[in-house]
């Protein structure tokens, strides 16, 4: 059985758009369960990105199994420590942000 | 789920704070946020009422959401003190002349007067010539000790009392575990002080010691501030680099570590008799050295030359291989600070 997609907008930036080619906002469409039978979380939209979206050098986005330490992450406008982190479940229009902090003074 | 803000029990919170883990609202995290700063700089005594105050502004993040914010405290809490945006221009073409078009925007925004100092008045070179001399290894150096001058001198042109930086907790964090690596006891013991000044020196201060990266990032994110975020095209950056990643994953597993390594660095005392070096004026350029010749014209001297290796590393070994530094070869205006009497009572 084929799970639905879901629409996911995403944002990437504080010099973080350059691993994306200068890409600062995408729309991509995920399965809502990329790993059954879980819904699809953050932990696993975080992979999904490095495996389909990254151009060039994945480990200045991912560190193990999560975000590089030092960028940011906002659901919908919110922290995503405030959210559960790699736990959070995607929701379909969910706006996700990644900031990066190394950038400059 | 939607969590509560702890401070109001009432909005939505947005935001887990890094040093107290309490989750806020966005107007609860603006309130905590400028007050901390406004309590650093009431604690410090930071400014006196009529005090003419430099912000080394950058165009990046640190530097936008410090004025922004200085600007917003000294209208709410009636400081007294004037504001000037001072930028230096290193001259590193796609990289420096874009931020510095952030800087005259900030200009715009804030209403704020604006004074740019190039290395290239100042020096007679610009760092994309200095690249092409010396390459990609200590252009870093020429680039630090260049600044910290051109910094200074644009304060005097300014005529200002002080100088405040964008140095947040995490890059004084860095720097302290960086010197305790390097042994450099005489920086360790500088390098927490939120304000310093030498005898010559133009006073200098850190409003957001105490101030987590993450929350100006957040602060100048949820603000909207305009701010430019490209890496220098020349810098590596290889030590803080490394430093940089073991302190952010640190904060990871116990963000309360940033705030500690302050303290301890802090708490670092210096055995009585440990000799330091003694500050004095530079015999060229009267900018203030613990050398004969400051670190600057030294590396002047050195491009001049076509030596550019002349100050990096043992500069004394270096000379005397070389060559000493001939008299009268001012090359750098002449460092006249009006002020030093006054400010050197103050801190």
């Amino acid at each position: 059985m084929t799970q639905p997609l879901i629409k996911v907008n995403l944002f990437f930036s504080g010099g973080l758009e350059i691993l994306f080619d200068n890409i600062k906002q995408k729309t991509v469409e995920i399965s809502s369960s990329i790993n059954p039978p879980n819904q699809t979380k953050m932990e696993d939209l975080i992979k999904w990105i490095r495996e389909n979206l990254i151009k060039t050098k994945p480990e200045l986005f991912m560190t193990g199994n999560t975000i590089r330490p030092g960028i940011l992450i906002l659901i919908n406008d919110v922290d995503w420590e405030v959210e559960g982190e790699l736990e959070y479940t995607i929701k379909d229009g969910d706006n996700i942000h990644f900031l990066s902090t190394l950038h400059g003074g | 789920m939607v969590r509560t803000c702890v401070i109001c029990n009432k909005e939505r919170a947005i935001i887990k704070r890094p040093k107290t883990r309490q989750q806020a609202c966005r107007e609860c995290f603006y309130y905590v946020f400028e007050t901390e700063i406004h309590n650093t700089i009431i604690d410090s005594k930071l400014f006196n009422k009529g005090d003419k105050v430099a912000i080394a502004a950058s165009g990046g993040k640190d530097s936008t959401v410090l004025a922004y914010v200085l600007k917003l405290l000294n209208e709410r809490y009636q400081y007294g003190i004037e504001l000037f945006l001072l930028s230096i221009d290193e001259g590193i073409t796609g990289y420096r002349d874009d931020s510095l078009e952030t800087v005259k925007r900030n200009q715009q925004q804030y209403d704020l007067p604006l004074k740019i100092v190039s290395y290239s008045e100042l020096y007679g070179w610009n760092m994309d010539q200095i690249v092409k001399e010396v390459g990609l290894k200590n252009n870093c150096t020429f680039c630090g000790v260049f600044r910290r001058q051109a910094l200074d001198r644009g304060a005097v042109m300014l005529e200002v009392d002080h100088i405040v930086t964008g140095h947040n907790a995490d890059d004084i964090a860095e720097t302290v575990l960086m010197n305790i690596m390097r042994g450099d006891i005489a920086r360790l013991s500088r390098c927490t002080e939120i304000c310093t000044n030498g005898d010559e020196c133009i006073r200098r201060s850190k409003p957001f010691k105490y101030t987590y990266e993450k929350e100006i990032v957040m602060y100048a994110y949820f603000k909207k501030l305009d701010y430019f975020s490209t890496e220098c095209i020349y810098s590596p950056n290889s030590y803080r680099g490394h430093v940089r990643t073991f302190l952010k994953d640190l904060e990871g597993i116990r963000s309360i570590a940033i705030i500690d390594i302050i303290h301890s660095g802090e708490a670092f005392e210096l055995k009585k008799g440990v000799k330091l070096p003694i500050q004095g004026v530079c015999k060229r350029c009267g900018y203030i050295s613990s050398n004969e010749f400051c670190k600057a014209c030294v590396l002047l001297e050195g491009l001049n030359r076509g030596l550019p290796k002349l100050g990096i590393g043992k500069t004394n070994k270096m000379l005397k291989k070389y060559g000493n530094m001939p008299e009268g070869m001012a090359t750098i205006p002449k460092f006249m600070n009006k002020n030093s009497d006054s400010v050197s009572e103050q801190c």
